[in-house]
């Protein structure tokens, strides 16, 4: 144990404190909550989750997220690993400006877009569907993607390629069987941030839905002000959407910073 | 070396068409509003440059733009040195390395207005853990929904428990980037720790450092959701940041010329502002 790893540890302490505390909150009843300061669950109840569990309003909420989030994250790499090979291995008219482009759209702030999405999505029928949010989240998460993959690709030799035709491979065969294995930790941190920016993000999937596929996040902001804030409940919600991220951050764990470090600038 | 091909466009083409189609759509509706009046009836009058005039003269913008400026300025000077202090202090190796990165990764993992929820929770100054150990045992006055100066601490703090993780992440993937040879030859030559820092880990951190500081100005410029579920641009109008007052005009309101206006204008400095830190920080690499 060396000196300098305190800091790490009271990084990490204060990191956990919000989220002990929301994990401590939704295993409360309401009358523990209101009534005074506990700082472990006094009367341990599981009453929350049970509502969660029973109510369709409530687990139709993870059901939706999960459902448009998974749709985008398979959307974003299906379309990125192409545009992303382009750009690694090829020069073409406007690639350059092209890629920037497509980076600025993650400068637009979703408010900005938030109004325009709406009428977008009703006039082309997709209103309050999987597929509205999904597309919508193309908007930040492709350019993401494209920027994450094009590091990776950048550092497969290109001799992999060539040696490929020389063997008589076709393109397509070429890609899918020897390109895209070779470079799997990349497609994992790129769908690994493509399922985190979706999964997060509320403004623009709260606007685009209404009942049939309305996210979790949005269910929570509803119930929390028409029952009068039942803490208890909004904890135990908040706690339930902590586990996929959780779950999906776990597999990718030994990628991620090396992830982050592979895009150009 | 790459090679010249005009048929990469093809592609690109699935990337271009879904990503122009989220873009320019939307950009050009909101451009067309931007120039018009409309009283709500579907009818829309020209109005020209009026809206952008009224909304670069107004106060109330200017008062947001200043808010949202010191925000944005306060989160990079904490959490730029932060981020780096703490990638500086991590183990390198052994099985710790995962536990640290998944722990600091897991604040960003979390629905936006879980975070801000999770927050509110925290803050209660009676029944929330930080707000009941600042009231009752150090006896400090804290309530944010009184006091701006506790508001705007609340979600600076916020952000800084949100977000440090990003430029500890990518601070850290620049580490340990750096080959063991450099710091033999370090030690060699008898270097402080403080030149070990300047003249290895600063450079070789550098194109990392530029897209955390880049991805978290506009991160924090563009912030919504957090400060709105955890103040609600209050108390008052103290923590009411750009975007909130965008979708209070653009929503609330239904003013849909001025919001318009707005987001343009918004949008334009988002732009400005990325592109200065840009060109800044990769100068020079072009010499």
């Amino acid at each position: 144990m060396q000196k300098r790893s305190i800091v790490p540890i009271v990084y990490i302490l204060f990191l956990m404190l919000p989220i002990y505390w929301l994990v401590a909150m939704s295993f409360k009843t309401t009358n523990e909550i209101l009534g005074g300061f506990s700082m472990f669950p006094q009367t341990f109840t599981l009453e929350n989750y049970k509502v969660i569990f029973t109510d369709p309003s409530w687990y139709w909420g993870y059901i939706n997220s999960i459902s448009y989030v998974t749709l985008n994250t398979v959307i974003s790499i299906a379309v990125a690993l192409p545009a992303a090979y382009a750009f690694s291995r090829y020069r073409f008219l406007g690639d350059k400006q092209l890629f920037f482009w497509l980076l600025t759209n993650r400068m637009a702030p979703a408010a900005v877009f938030a109004l325009p999405f709406f009428q977008l999505y009703s006039a082309v029928g997709l209103f309050d569907t999987y597929w509205a949010v999904a597309l919508a989240h193309c908007l930040f998460n492709v350019p993401l993607a494209v920027w994450i993959l094009e590091g990776f690709m950048g550092g497969v030799p290109k001799e992999l390629d060539e040696t490929a035709y020389v063997d008589g491979y076709s393109f397509p065969r070429f890609f899918a069987t020897i390109f895209i294995p070779s470079i799997k930790a990349g497609v994992g941190v790129a769908a690994f941030f493509c399922f985190m920016f979706s999964w997060v993000e509320l403004l623009l999937a709260k606007t685009l839905t209404a009942v049939a596929a309305k996210p979790i996040a949005a269910t929570m902001t509803k119930t929390a002000s028409s029952a009068g804030y039942e803490l208890g409940l909004l904890a135990a919600a908040g706690t339930l959407t902590i586990i996929p991220g959780a779950i999906v951050i776990y597999f990718v764990r030994n990628y991620i910073a090396k992830g982050f470090a592979m895009g150009r600038v | 070396m790459k090679t010249e091909n005009q048929k990469a466009w093809f592609f690109v083409l699935p990337v271009l068409l879904l990503v122009a189609f989220n873009a320019l759509i939307p950009m050009m509706t909101v451009v067309n509003y931007s120039v018009q009046e409309t009283f709500g009836n579907n009818q829309f009058f020209w109005q020209g440059l009026d809206w952008f005039e009224q909304i670069l003269r107004s106060e109330r913008f200017h008062a947001a733009l200043g808010r949202q400026f010191l925000f944005t300025f306060l989160i990079l000077i904490i959490e730029v040195p932060l981020g780096i202090a703490i990638a500086l202090s991590m183990p390198r190796k052994g099985i710790w390395v995962p536990v640290c990165l998944v722990l600091m990764a897991l604040p960003m993992l979390i629905p936006w207005n879980v975070v801000g929820a999770m927050w509110n929770i925290f803050t209660l100054p009676d029944i929330g853990l930080l707000g009941y150990f600042l009231n009752h045992t150090l006896g400090i006055q804290y309530d944010m929904t009184q006091d701006p100066i506790a508001a705007w601490i609340t979600i600076v703090t916020m952000d800084v428990w949100h977000w440090t993780s990003l430029v500890v992440l990518l601070a850290y993937a620049g580490l340990v980037s750096i080959p063991d040879a450099y710091y033999q030859a370090a030690k060699i030559d008898g270097a402080s720790n403080w030149s070990v820092f300047r003249f290895i880990q600063l450079p070789k951190m550098k194109s990392v450092l530029t897209i955390a500081i880049l991805l978290r100005f506009m991160d924090s410029f563009n912030i919504y959701t957090e400060p709105f579920v955890l103040t609600g641009g209050g108390p008052g109008n103290s923590t009411t940041l750009l975007s909130i007052d965008l979708v209070k005009i653009a929503l609330g309101q239904f003013d849909l010329g001025p919001a318009a206006a707005m987001s343009l204008i918004y949008f334009a400095i988002t732009l400005l502002v990325s592109w200065l830190f840009y060109t800044l920080m990769t100068k020079d690499d072009l010499n």
